[in-house]
């Protein structure tokens, strides 16, 4: 066991952040620090840029197309660009269906799909959760019939993140009807600019659009388009499952959260001097530096079992429940921090690069915002019950 | 609305405070005070005098012997009594089976047991419990079997409340083991004496000895000891229940041990200062305190509609949560505030009244064995987890 | 001792219900918001008729010779239905402060017409370093002839768009901090060199920042006694807590059934997802938070009249304390019981979510709170 770095890695952190600090564009870094919403050209531009230098489906073997990194070097990319500012790569493309393709997918389709996920040149959305089936997925009713060489498409899809942004979709589809509700799906990928597909706004309690209703009107898809079997497709989907969970805890980028918290605390005013005066907010700060360093380790713990050949078990699932508590707490801790300068409400500042001044300081906007947003963590992806319950089910036994 | 007392109220609370003065023993009192471990008799002497002033069952209405206290005499005297370092009421006679003898037996029983259970002349305990049914009380398996005009009692219950002091035990018990588990249980009186019963110790994890198994084997029980009908007693049951939970959250009890607890805050030194200077520590007492008070408010809400002759309410049920969450925070946080000295264990000065020297302050031998022993107020009285269960159906409708 | 209703606060309680559940449907609340002002006149002029406005004041001050229970019944409906119309800085801070340090003249010329429904206030204390230490005030009025002339910047100014009058906390002696040396004025809204700068907040109020260039006031605009505005501050501070705990309380009874009609209707495996124990656990937990949360609202507003300071304080204190924490997990219980639907803007949970954030934030934390609560049972 060792927990300092060889030269050679200290060297590939180097390289990463000499990478970021060339790449990355100073207005998205700003958006980082500042707490501001992206807008799509942050993620494209930066993710572009990291398809150019072969390190944006950085979890994949390189018989794909990946660097074929080991753990320490995936760990230290991960956090090296969290400390630079860089935003999470969007993981539909990258970290959900690519690896589904290359895995299921025909030799066809490995060519058709996986060089646009690695440059980012095409946006991929997740088209899993209906009205119907959030937590109960497999309980999904749009329907899929075959037609010749097409299927022909109907329902929908809600919570869809980004299909605004989406070049194209890739959905679970009930194939049969007749037997148990997990045997009748297939996994199946849909253009978004098939006639037929509609994409509408929900807004979030901030004010935020992130994530669509997708309304599928008789949409003819190709036969081709569907990966592995059909009537296949929820192994498809719990594999993606399990892919996602591990690096969903968000670790760097909670230790970013930690930092930026600890930032503001020295700034924000208090009795004369700053909020980092006072011992009752910096053990709070403390208490959940902790947890993120408990939560890191446990991280890493999976990281070296899975080095050495080991696969991730349920028990991962636990990163995901803390991982979402955890940057909860951050966000809610950022916002108290700001006290009363969290109440005014700037949607100007938060999504679009106006020029307004902040009404109280500048990182005081997004905090109450951002509070309200991170509540999403412990829903989406799974909810935290449902972890839980995988957990309790599949490690305990009960 | 008024928080304050009437004239007539503030002459009663005088005349309590002064009764108590008068009659509690000091050598009780001051066991009380110093948290030490009551005998026997130090309960009965106290119940003794408060049966002589005809108080002792001061929940009881006029007609069965009861001071018929309104609800704000009644929260005066439960609040001195704890002032005045009285030892809490044994409920197992004066709350839990008098009031079912009351409610549901025949003249003949109310005038053979009550007039002792206003006197505290006579011990009782419950024995409900099983090994096999504690939540699931309705499984108990004790028989009872009809031979003439005796009951044959077979079978053990177990975790009884004082047992080993009591002369007799109030028992449900199977009469009937075909139909509903519920509708095959009777409720019978049983005296200790009786040949066939033998208590045995259970050892809790503070060294003391309060509970014990009691075992029955072929105990011959006198018909006219059953109370209500003859496979109704889960009626009984039930009602005991629901008349137990109000009173059962024991804030007076709580308000004296956050007293206690300041005391010792006050003498136990950090850093040079007495500890309740400790702000972080101060603040976690303050915490408790503000705990304690939204429970006393919300008793006396429920006090209160009971006065406009409303039934009890959703409050009740929650009562008994929280209330048993508090006594253990409470302990806990004595614990903490006595630090390293509270490992010595010397269980001859907790259980025998030893000459011993303490090791550290009079007072830190018994924080860690009472907060290992508080644990089982969110077990006992039907599990927080089972209220939950209750208030979750009966009041949520879930 | 009695905690029950007298018949004319039952009958007060069914019309402020009656108010919230007709008048602010989710919709109807909706198009308030979107308002110019964000609030309706004919909301206020209602209130002002049936005796609202007026209800907690005392019979010589015009007033209908109620109270904090008062408040706390009106509140509490309010809070049902996250009322927008400026009742708190209005009436329960402007309102409050002119009752207790006003000069005869004042009454006459502000309380009065407030109790009509014709004036509006706004209480402008908070600056940007002030936190929520109230005598951390740095905006300066000095002499001028008989006068006072007020330079400085004042923070989110709740109702300062809709007010009259603003009364404006000014250090006139002292050192920063000092409690002692601060001043009330009531500086006419549309004063020349007073600027604003107006906003919504998180929950769909407005406030504003107000910036005062060399404000003339006249003698006549002190407001209590000079130099020693604090205490009055204080407790109407106090009240002002009091009577959002008796909001939040309205909220937290609004978020729980709202969740709980959820759970029982929304089905996934099959069954009501009220089936789940931890759902059912969570539930009762959120209805146990906000028992805590009423007695200790009660308690609060049966003490905030109190003799003693400190008694007072305490009991505000105490209930911020524990509002803010049962506030937070109803709320935030709220929002994951609702899945997905919990985040979004097409929910009424969502918006009763923010509410209850911010009212922690209000004049203190749940931590602020509890230090305050601390340090006072510690000194008594
Ligand atoms: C911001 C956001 C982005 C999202 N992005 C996407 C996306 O891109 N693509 C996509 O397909 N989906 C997406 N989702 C959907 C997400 O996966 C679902 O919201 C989630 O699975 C929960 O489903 P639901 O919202 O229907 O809640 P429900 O399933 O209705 O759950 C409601 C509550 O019940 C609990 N519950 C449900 N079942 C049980 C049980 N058996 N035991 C105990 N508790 C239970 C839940 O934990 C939750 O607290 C997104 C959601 C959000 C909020
Ligand atoms: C100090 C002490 C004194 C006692 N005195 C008496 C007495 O005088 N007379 C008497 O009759 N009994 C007495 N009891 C027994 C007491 O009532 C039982 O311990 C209690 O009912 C729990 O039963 P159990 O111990 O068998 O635990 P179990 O019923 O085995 O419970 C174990 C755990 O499972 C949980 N659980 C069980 N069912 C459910 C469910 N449906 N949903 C969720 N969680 C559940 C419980 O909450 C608990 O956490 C006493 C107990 C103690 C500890
Ligand atoms: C000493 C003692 C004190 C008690 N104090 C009280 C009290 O103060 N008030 C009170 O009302 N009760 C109390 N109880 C609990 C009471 O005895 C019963 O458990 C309760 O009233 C439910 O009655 P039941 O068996 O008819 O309920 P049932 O509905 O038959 O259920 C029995 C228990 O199992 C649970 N359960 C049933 N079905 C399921 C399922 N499918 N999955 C998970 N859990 C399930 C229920 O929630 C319930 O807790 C106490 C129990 C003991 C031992």
């Amino acid at each position: 066991m060792d927990l300092s770095l060889k030269p050679e890695h200290k060297a590939f952190a180097d390289e990463v952040r000499a990478f970021a600090r060339e790449n990355l564009s100073p207005a998205t870094r700003e958006k980082t620090f500042s707490g501001k919403h992206y807008d799509r050209g942050d993620h494209i531009v930066w993710q572009k840029a990291l398809g150019k230098k072969g390190w944006l489906a950085y979890t994949w073997p390189k018989k794909y197309g990946g660097p074929g990194w080991d753990v320490t070097q995936r760990f230290l990319f991960e956090n090296v660009l969290a400390e630079e500012g860089a935003p999470r790569i969007l993981p539909f493309g990258p970290k959900m269906v690519g690896p589904v393709i290359y895995t299921f997918g025909t030799e066809e389709q490995k060519e058709r799909f996986l060089p646009g996920i690695r440059s980012s040149e095409v946006s991929w959305c997740q088209g899993y959760s209906e009205p119907g089936a959030g937590s109960d997925l497999a309980n999904l009713r749009t329907r899929a019939v075959r037609e010749g060489d097409h299927y022909i498409v109907n329902g929908q899809k809600t919570w869809t993140s980004f299909a605004h942004w989406g070049d194209w979709i890739f959905c679970l589809v009930r194939t049969n009807t007749e037997v148990k509700p997990q045997e009748g799906i297939s996994f199946l990928l849909i253009d978004m600019k098939t006639p037929g597909v509609t994409v509408r706004p929900i807004i979030m309690t901030d004010g935020a659009h992130h994530v669509n209703d997708v309304f599928l009107d008789n949409v003819k898809v190709p036969v081709e388009n569907l990966i592995g079997k059909e009537n296949e497709g929820w192994t498809c989907a719990k594999f993606l499952l399990a892919n996602e969970r591990l690096g969903i805890a968000e670790v760097p980028s909670s230790k970013r959260g930690v930092s930026m918290l600890r930032q503001i605390a020295r700034i924000e005013p208090l009795d004369g001097g700053t909020l980092a005066d006072d011992p009752a907010f910096t053990a709070q700060i403390a208490d959940i530096d902790l947890q993120v360093q408990a939560l890191e380790m446990s991280e890493l713990r999976v990281l070296s079992t899975m080095a050495q050949g080991g696969a991730p078990g349920p028990e991962v699932s636990t990163l995901k429940v803390r991982g979402s508590e955890i940057q909860q707490r951050i966000a809610e801790l950022t916002m108290e921090a700001v006290g009363e300068y969290a109440q005014p409400y700037q949607p100007g500042m938060l999504f679009h690069d106006t020029n307004e001044t902040p009404i109280g300081p500048d990182h005081a906007p997004p905090a109450a915002p951002r509070y309200f947003n991170m509540r999403k963590t412990s829903i989406y992806g799974g909810s935290t019950e449902i972890q839980k319950n995988i957990v309790s089910k599949m490690v305990l036994g009960l | 609305m008024d928080l304050a007392f009437t004239p007539e109220e503030q002459k009663f609370a005088d005349e309590v405070r002064a009764f108590v003065r008068a009659n509690l023993p000091a050598d009780v009192r001051d066991k009380v005070k110093n948290g030490k471990h009551l005998i026997r008799d130090d309960y009965m002497r106290w119940q003794q005098a408060l049966g002589k002033k005809g108080w002792l069952v001061y929940t009881w209405p006029k007609k069965h012997g009861g001071p018929g206290f309104t609800p704000a005499q009644r929260y005066i005297f439960e609040n001195i009594c704890a002032e005045e370092y009285a030892p809490g009421i044994i409920p197992f006679g004066t709350k839990m089976v008098g009031p079912v003898i009351y409610t549901f037996g025949t003249e003949a029983q109310k005038e053979k047991y009550l007039p002792a259970i206003r006197e505290s002349t006579v011990w009782w305990c419950q024995g409900y419990s099983e090994p096999g049914s504690g939540s699931d009380l309705a499984s108990l398996r004790t028989k009872a079997e009809k031979d003439g005009d005796h009951y044959i009692v077979n079978g053990s219950k177990t975790w009884n409340t004082m047992g080993h002091w009591a002369d007799w035990i109030f028992c449900l018990v199977r009469t009937d083991s075909k139909s509903k588990p519920q509708e095959g249980i009777s409720f019978l009186l049983i005296d200790m004496k009786t040949p066939g019963i033998t208590v045995k110790p259970i050892i809790m994890a503070d060294g003391g000895h309060e509970v014990n198994e009691v075992f029955f084997d072929n105990v011959k029980v006198p018909v006219e000891n059953l109370v209500g009908k003859e496979n109704e007693g889960w009626t009984c049951a039930k009602f005991l229940l629901a008349n137990e939970r109000l009173g059962i959250a024991a804030v007076p009890q709580s308000k004296r041990g956050v007293e206690a607890l300041k005391d010792i805050a006050r003498v136990e030194q950090d850093n040079g200062r007495p500890l309740i200077e400790n702000q972080s520590f101060a603040e976690k007492i303050a915490d408790l305190e503000i705990q304690v008070t939204a429970l006393e408010f919300t008793e006396l809400r429920v006090l209160s509609q009971m006065a406009q002759g409303g039934q009890p309410g959703a409050e009740v049920s929650g009562l008994k949560i929280r209330g048993s969450e508090i006594q253990q925070r409470i302990t806990e946080l004595t614990m903490e505030a006595v630090g390293e000295y509270s490992a010595p264990y010397l269980p001859g000065l907790l259980w025998q009244g030893t000459n011993e020297e303490p090791v550290g302050p009079d007072y830190a031998h018994l924080a860690a064995p009472r907060y290992f022993n508080t644990r089982k107020t969110t077990i006992y009285g039907g599990s927080n987890e089972i209220q939950k269960g209750i208030i979750s159906k009966m009041v949520l409708g879930l | 001792m009695d905690l029950s209703l007298s018949d004319e606060q039952k009958q007060l309680q069914e019309s402020a219900e009656r108010f919230a559940r007709e008048k602010y449907t989710f919709d109807n609340r909706r198009k308030i918001v979107a308002t110019e002002r964000g609030w309706l006149p004919e909301n206020w002029a209602q209130f002002a008729e049936l005796g609202w406005l007026g209800m907690a004041f005392s019979e010589e001050d015009g007033g209908y010779g109620g109270g904090p229970i008062e408040t706390m019944i009106v509140m509490e409906q309010f809070g049902k239905g996250l009322v927008l119309e400026p009742f708190l800085p209005t009436v329960v801070l402007g309102g409050g402060m002119i009752a207790r340090a006003g000069s005869a003249d004042q009454k006459a010329a502000l309380l009065a017409p407030m109790i009509e429904g014709k004036k509006q206030f706004a209480f402008a204390w908070l600056e940007r370093q002030s936190r929520y230490n109230l005598a951390d005030v740095s905006l300066k009025a000095t002499k001028e002839g008989n006068g006072w002339s007020l330079s400085g910047h004042k923070g989110v100014v709740y109702n300062a768009a809709s007010a009259d009058e603003i009364i404006v906390l000014a250090r006139t002696a002292g050192s920063a901090r000092e409690p002692k040396g601060l001043t009330l004025f009531v500086v006419d809204a549309k004063a020349k060199g007073l600027s604003r700068r107006d906003y919504p907040t998180q929950d769909a109020l407005r406030a504003s920042e107000l910036t005062f260039d060399k404000v003339s006031v006249g003698a006549d605009a002190v407001l209590g006694k000079v130099d020693d505005a604090f205490p009055t501050v204080e407790e109407a501070v106090d009240r002002a807590i009091v009577a959002l705990c008796a909001e939040a309380t309205g909220c937290m009874d609004a978020i729980n059934a709202a969740t709980l009609e959820y759970i029982k209707t929304r089905k996934q495996f099959g069954v009501a997802i009220g089936k789940f124990q931890v759902l059912q656990h969570r539930m009762v937990d959120c209805f146990t938070n906000a028992q805590e949360a009423r007695s200790m609202t009660l308690m609060a507003s049966l003490k905030i009249d109190d003799k003693d300071p400190t008694v007072r304080a305490k009991a505000a204190s105490g209930a911020k304390v524990q509002i803010g924490k049962s506030g937070k997990f109803c709320g935030q219980s709220a929002v994951q019981m609702h899945g997905g639907m919990g985040v979004t803007d097409e929910m009424a949970v969502s918006h009763y979510f923010k509410r209850l954030t911010m009212i922690d934030l209000m004049f203190g934390n749940q931590q602020h709170h509890l230090t305050r609560y601390s340090n006072l049972a510690m000194a008594a």
